[in-house]
């Protein structure tokens, strides 16, 4: 019953596209092959990076990662963050759980906000995509902009939140 | 395609390296990669499943006759709504951004939905919930869409 719980969201929608298969044949079609596409574009990008996430969290000790990325680890810190957020592939949802793991191994919290942010704002192969089709003015204001936004709301986020506030609602390691 | 590569190399290489050096502590870490996997897998068939109905409705002509060069604020509010909504690959966004700013929608209205679709997921807000509690999620969706309209009104003075 819990498992079906779990897939909830996922019959609600099933639903809906057998209503749009009743109203619109081509529509659901086109739905469904769209879905395939982005499924297999996740099943493509999702084993790597959860496998690189497991080893993470077995070899990096907690010392060292609080070392690197913990509260007052300043510029460092900053870089190490922008680094991991643009080097790694995928959409902002495969981000969740690496940076519960950063957390628990002792990531300040401005920096993990930090990492959410520039991670939905710079990727190193998208911006390739960025600069040709808008240009290097629009790309440098949007990558320039952006980071300074996200590390300014870190900042503010880690007034109100705290590494164990955040850590209390985390399921992604429960069974 | 290429990042996909290069990231099944990299964890190869790792995964090996790790085998090699320890092979209790490999296969704790495949078991806890597998549990990640196994419980985030019904929000993200979810999240594909609704990305594949909304994609399919709302198409890049629509879209620009929704934003075009004269739907000023209106315009600026439905590309916040759409991107928050929708949910793409970032590869896709900007290659999108650009088939709809040929189609006549405005460069500023444009910039805020690539950044929504980036930065703010309603979709996904679930699982966020259930990764960093009620509070924290609408707090960085929320500063994620005052960024994007921050940068709209940006590109709208710069470079229009």
């Amino acid at each position: 019953m819990t498992r079906l719980k779990k897939y909830r969201l996922f019959l609600f929608l099933l639903f809906g596209l057998l209503l749009l298969a009743i109203l619109d044949q081509k529509l659901a079609i086109q739905s469904v092959e769209l879905t395939g596409k982005s499924l297999l574009d996740m099943l493509l990008l999702l084993p790597p990076v959860f496998i690189l996430v497991g080893l993470l969290d077995q070899w990096i000790k907690k010392e060292t990662l609080i070392k690197y990325m913990g509260r007052g680890s300043g510029v460092k810190g900053i870089l190490i963050t922008l680094f991991l957020a643009t080097v790694a592939a995928g959409p902002l949802y495969i981000a969740f759980p690496i940076a519960v793991l950063l957390l628990k191994k002792g990531a300040g919290v401005r920096n993990i906000v930090f990492f959410l942010g520039a991670w939905s704002t710079v990727k190193f192969p998208v911006l390739i995509y960025e600069f040709t089709s808008f240009g290097a003015e629009f790309t440098l204001l949007h990558i320039t902009f952006g980071l300074l936004f996200f590390y300014l709301t870190g900042m503010l986020f880690e007034k109100i939140y705290t590494q164990e506030k955040l850590l209390q609602h985390d399921n992604t390691m429960k069974t | 395609m290429i990042s996909g590569m290069v990231l099944y190399t990299v964890a190869t290489l790792y995964l090996v390296f790790s085998f090699y050096r320890d092979k209790h502590k490999t296969m704790a870490a495949l078991r806890s990669s597998w549990k990640m996997f196994y419980n985030v897998l019904p929000d993200l068939l979810a999240i594909m499943l609704f990305v594949g109905l909304i994609l399919s409705l709302l198409t890049p002509s629509l879209i620009s006759s929704i934003i075009g060069e004269n739907s000023g604020l209106l315009g600026v509010a439905y590309s916040t709504f759409i991107g928050s909504i929708a949910l793409i690959p970032s590869f896709i966004v900007f290659p999108l951004g650009k088939t709809l700013v040929q189609n006549g929608a405005a460069l500023p209205q444009v910039a805020v939905l690539m950044s929504t679709l980036m930065s703010v997921g309603l979709v996904s807000l679930p699982l966020e919930q259930k990764t960093f509690g009620k509070s924290f999620a609408y707090a960085r969706n929320g500063a994620a869409i005052l960024m994007s309209l921050l940068f709209g009104v940006i590109v709208w003075m710069v470079l229009s």
